[in-house]
């Protein structure tokens, strides 16, 4: 079992560019395109590792070290993320706190990186983001705390180990909300729409892409891989909860929770292409309704 | 307890001898050697008591009735102690620079002899065991901090800034007078070792003395809304002296707090709610007071306010636990809340003597007139961020851990209680408030570093700054090494707060033992999480490095989206970054706008200030005083200075008193 324990992080590392590809094509199906190869990630990051620098004379080491702290603390937190039943490799009581907190020490680099090269852009950015995260940050935890009191347990492999179908009968609607909770806050951290647009082409709309507008090569390429694995991680914790499947067999569990990762993606892209972005002073609307379902979750478990 | 005493001396010696000697050139060395050296040996009975057998109290008889003169140092004293005197002595270190370049002359001298009293008093109110000494050198601290506060007493704001520390002060002083008045008339005597006889009193009176405490104490922590004194005093005071009173002095009040819960033994459930109440306004209400501000130290001084709240979260967890006999709620409570004191003051004092260096560089505190330090200062700016990223709760720094208590405590409380809404309700208000302070803690201080130490220089001051000395330096690397060294290996930290969490917990000893050995193994997770992320830090550096390795890496200008003529004027500032947070909540900021809007075709000149006075002091502090003030004015008619009236006054209270006698 504890060579399985491996399974989440690697899959993890090599599938979580493949996200973004099965996004983009589902808005391309939307869009009635022809849409980008499936793995265009893999060969933007590729890419990008293979290039030189180019730096802001503005910029100092914060700018530089930004990328290599911010993966760093990704890949980490990658390693505390079970995939639905299959436990992660790094478990202990308390580890969805440490979770939380390294993607706070992720956004604090990109957010101090961004400031370092002087752009009002980036700052825009950055002040959009902080705001936007501060509010998630409680949203994220109460979630995480609903599932903590439901299956009585406060580390992240066992309280997902312990979601299952019967849970789901017993608790559906608390589940459910908290489901809903997480999605969003999902939406906000990975920078997806309805929260931000990955794809917009002007810097005064965007958010997390404008932070790291003055980044590029294997920088980029650490940023992009960073916010791939993100994705993904925001994602298992997600299917995890949503796709109870719990055979007992490794095999067909891992199968059922990749089934629901690209289920997922799917959906991340039907929502992208069916919407616009909400106008930014009703992001924290949306944001603060997310923990309030939370806390309404956390109501209906104590009942 | 000799080696403490002889610190004591040496203290108020150097402090004397300093301002014997304030005309030459050795007054500061005095006071700071001094103040190096008696922290150093004061420091001796705080490790023995923390790692070793305590030192034997002392006692001395007095003719104060109701107990003697003693001190001593256990591990609860020990444990205060450790913080207080290591940052008091960097301070000083960085203080005996600092004050060469800032203060006029001949003035250092008496600041070195008030430090060196206030260290001394702030080391005394930690070891007194009776309760008049404990307000005598309390009062001590509150006045000798009071003079380092209106050092620049040329200046209005300081003044006022005095004057409302020292009516605050005093208004906490009263309260804690009438507790120990009160305490001591039921124990029937002051000496600590007596009032542990209070656990027998009945739960109201208990209570009483609960909540005069809290208030008392809470004055000088600086709970919400108690705090009004601490954004005006902070700020005034000389940076190392900021310093030492936020990282060190207000933690006697939470000294004071935790030494009661001791002394009053088994605590009922509502003391530890109203804890995390005023932890949870506290915290909430300090960040985002500070995330309006412009002044860095005025910044600073509210996440002061938001740090106590942190800590006051964890000691009303603790309460929680042991009233609801739930020993992991209780040990990781008040562990945290402990070991966020030790963080606080390192951290605190660290990002205090930063500012010190930047006040002292380009000559403003204003964040909107900085900026580019970073390549000024490389030292100062790195030291800086260490600080900001541990104030932040961010691994693998030293804030990480104590949070990352607290928050456990919570969770486990949460899931421990089945069903027990005592304990419920404060767990998931702790989860919620520490997940809102960390998310505002990360964006004030993503905001006073990268406003300040990065980007361009916004004037030709912030242009010309310069390093600070190796004197001014020193403290500070050191003290962000301790924040790092704590981050990295918390199981070795842990150990000066276990004795007192043994004390607190004593009630359910065999099953706390189990709770805190739980907590040491958690603690290892911890610092095995931040090694690795320091070690895949290092891999991605390395990988980064190798990848750039005899490639072309060039330097060009910040992407303007093709503007010709960018200027560091157009840079985002710390108010057009906070502004989405601030308007946010401006419900409770109630940000003062004064605007000049630009008018017609050709506009010559506008101007925008925005300024958040703190809300309670306008909503309630001032109207109350006010109206004091208006009910005392009356009085003002028996005495308005003229000679012959007092002399009436004389001769009817003589005719009064003769006939009274002669009745």
């Amino acid at each position: 079992m504890d060579a399985m324990t491996l399974v989440p992080c690697l899959l993890g590392l090599v599938l979580a560019p493949l996200l973004a590809g099965i996004v983009n094509r589902t808005k391309a199906f939307f869009a009635g395109r022809h849409g980008q190869p499936l793995l265009q990630l893999y060969w933007d990051v590729f890419t990008l590792l293979r290039k030189g620098a180019t730096y802001s004379r503005t910029t100092t080491w914060v700018f530089r070290a930004g990328p290599v702290v911010g993966l760093a603390a990704t890949v980490l937190a990658l390693a505390l993320v079970p995939l639905g039943g299959i436990p992660a490799l790094l478990r202990f009581p308390g580890d969805l706190v440490l979770f939380a907190y390294l993607l706070g020490l992720l956004r604090f680099v990109t957010v101090i990186a961004a400031l370092d090269t002087g752009s009002s852009f980036e700052g825009m950015g950055a002040s959009r983001e902080v705001l936007f995260a501060a509010l998630a940050e409680p949203a994220l935890l109460l979630s995480l705390a609903a599932i903590c009191l439901e299956t009585r347990s406060v580390s992240l492999s066992v309280m997902l180990e312990d979601i299952s179908t019967a849970t789901w009968t017993n608790q559906g609607p608390a589940l459910a909300l908290v489901a809903v909770s997480l999605g969003i806050v999902l939406v906000a951290e990975a920078a997806r729409i309805p929260v931000d647009d990955p794809t917009t082409h002007l810097e005064l709309t965007m958010i997390h892409e404008v932070m790291v507008l003055d980044h590029g090569g294997p920088d980029l390429a650490f940023i992009l891989y960073g916010s791939a694995l993100k994705l993904w991680m925001l994602g298992s914790l997600l299917v995890g909860l949503a796709v109870p499947v719990r055979s007992g067999h490794p095999l067909l569990d891992a199968f059922a929770s990749l089934g629901g990762m690209m289920l997922l993606a799917v959906i991340v892209g039907i929502v992208e292409s069916s919407m616009a972005r909400l106008r930014l002073v009703r992001v924290p609307k949306l944001l603060v309704g997310a923990t309030a379902l939370a806390l309404l979750a956390v109501v209906l478990v104590l009942r | 307890m000799a080696i403490f005493l002889l610190g004591m001396g040496v203290l108020a010696a150097s402090g004397v001898g300093a301002l014997a000697l304030a005309r030459t050139r050795w007054g500061s060395a005095v006071g700071a050697g001094g103040a190096v050296v008696g922290c150093a040996l004061a420091l001796v009975p705080s490790l023995q008591a923390l790692f070793g057998q305590p030192a034997d109290p002392f006692r001395l008889p007095w003719s104060i009735p109701g107990g003697s003169l003693s001190f001593a140092v256990d591990p609860l004293s020990g444990f205060f102690l450790l913080p207080t005197l290591v940052l008091a002595a960097a301070a000083a270190i960085y203080g005996q620079e600092y004050l060469r370049a800032s203060a006029p002359p001949g003035r250092a001298g008496g600041a070195w002899l008030w430090y060196n009293l206030l260290v001394a008093s702030m080391a005394l109110t930690l070891a007194a065991q009776n309760g008049i000494l404990f307000l005598l050198v309390w009062e001590t601290m509150a006045l000798t901090s009071f003079f380092l506060v209106v050092f620049e007493r040329d200046k209005g704001s300081v003044r006022r800034a005095g004057w409302t520390y020292l009516v605050a002060t005093h208004l906490g002083s009263a309260a804690l007078l009438a507790m120990f008045v009160l305490a001591a008339g039921a124990a029937g005597s002051f000496e600590f070792t007596d009032l542990a006889r209070l656990a027998a009193e009945p739960g109201d009176f208990r209570g009483l003395l609960f909540l005069l405490a809290v208030v008392g104490f809470g004055t000088k922590a600086g709970f919400v809304p108690l705090h009004v004194w601490l954004p005006e005093a902070h700020p005034a005071a000389p940076s190392h002296v900021s310093a030492v009173m936020s990282g060190a002095m207000i933690k006697t009040g939470i000294y004071g707090l935790v030494r009661l819960l001791v002394l009053l033994g088994p605590p009922a459930a509502w003391w530890g709610w109203l804890l995390v109440g005023i932890g949870v306004t506290s915290g909430v209400l300090g960040v985002l007071f500070a995330l309006a501000q412009h002044d860095l130290k005025r910044l600073l001084a509210y996440h002061s306010v938001e740090n106590i709240g942190i800590i006051t979260l964890g000691l009303g967890l603790g309460t929680v636990g042991v009233a609801a006999g739930m020993p992991a709620l209780a040990a990781f409570g008040f562990g945290g809340g402990l070991l966020h004191v030790l963080n606080h003051a390192l951290f605190k004092g660290l990002l205090f003597l930063g500012a010190g260096c930047v006040l002292h560089a380009a000559g403003t505190r204003e964040m909107d007139r900085l900026g580019g330090l970073l390549r000024r200062m490389p030292r100062t700016g790195a030291c800086f961020l260490v600080g900001a990223a541990a104030i932040s709760g961010l691994p693998p720094l030293n804030g990480f851990v104590s949070e990352f208590l607290i928050y456990l405590g919570a969770f486990r409380g949460a899931v421990g209680a089945a069903g027990a809404a005592s304990a419920i309700v404060p767990a998931l208000a702790t989860i919620g408030a520490l997940a809102l302070i960390g998310g505002l803690a990360a964006a004030c201080f993503t905001k006073a570093f990268g406003i300040v130490f990065l980007g361009e220089p916004r004037t030709p001051a912030a242009e010309a700054a310069h390093e600070a000395g190796p004197a001014m330096r020193g403290p500070m690397v050191a003290l962000a090494a301790a924040c790092i060294a704590i981050g990295l290996f918390p199981a070795v930290a842990i150990r000066v707060v276990l004795p007192s969490l043994r004390l607190l917990t004593r009630e359910f000893a065999p099953l706390a033992a189990a709770a805190l050995a739980d907590m040491g193994d958690t603690v290892g997770m911890i610092g095995a999480g931040a090694l690795l992320l320091a070690a895949g830090i290092f891999l991605a550096a390395l990988a980064r490095r190798r990848l750039l390795r005899g490639r072309a890496v060039e330097a060009t200008v910040t992407w303007d989206c093709g503007y010709a003529r960018p200027t560091a004027r157009m840079q985002y500032t710390a108010s057009s970054f906070a502004q989405p947070l601030t308007s946010l909540f401006r419900l409770i900021l109630r940000t003062e706008t004064h605007a000049r809007p630009l008018v017609g075709v050709f506009p010559r000149e506008a101007a925008l200030v925005t300024e958040t006075p703190d809300a309670f002091r306008e909503v309630f502090f001032r109207p109350a005083f006010a109206a004091i003030g208006r009910t005392l004015e009356r009085f003002r008619l028996l005495q308005h200075g003229r000679i012959q009236l007092y002399v009436l006054y004389v001769v009817v209270t003589l005719i009064a008193l003769i006939a009274w006698k002669l009745r």
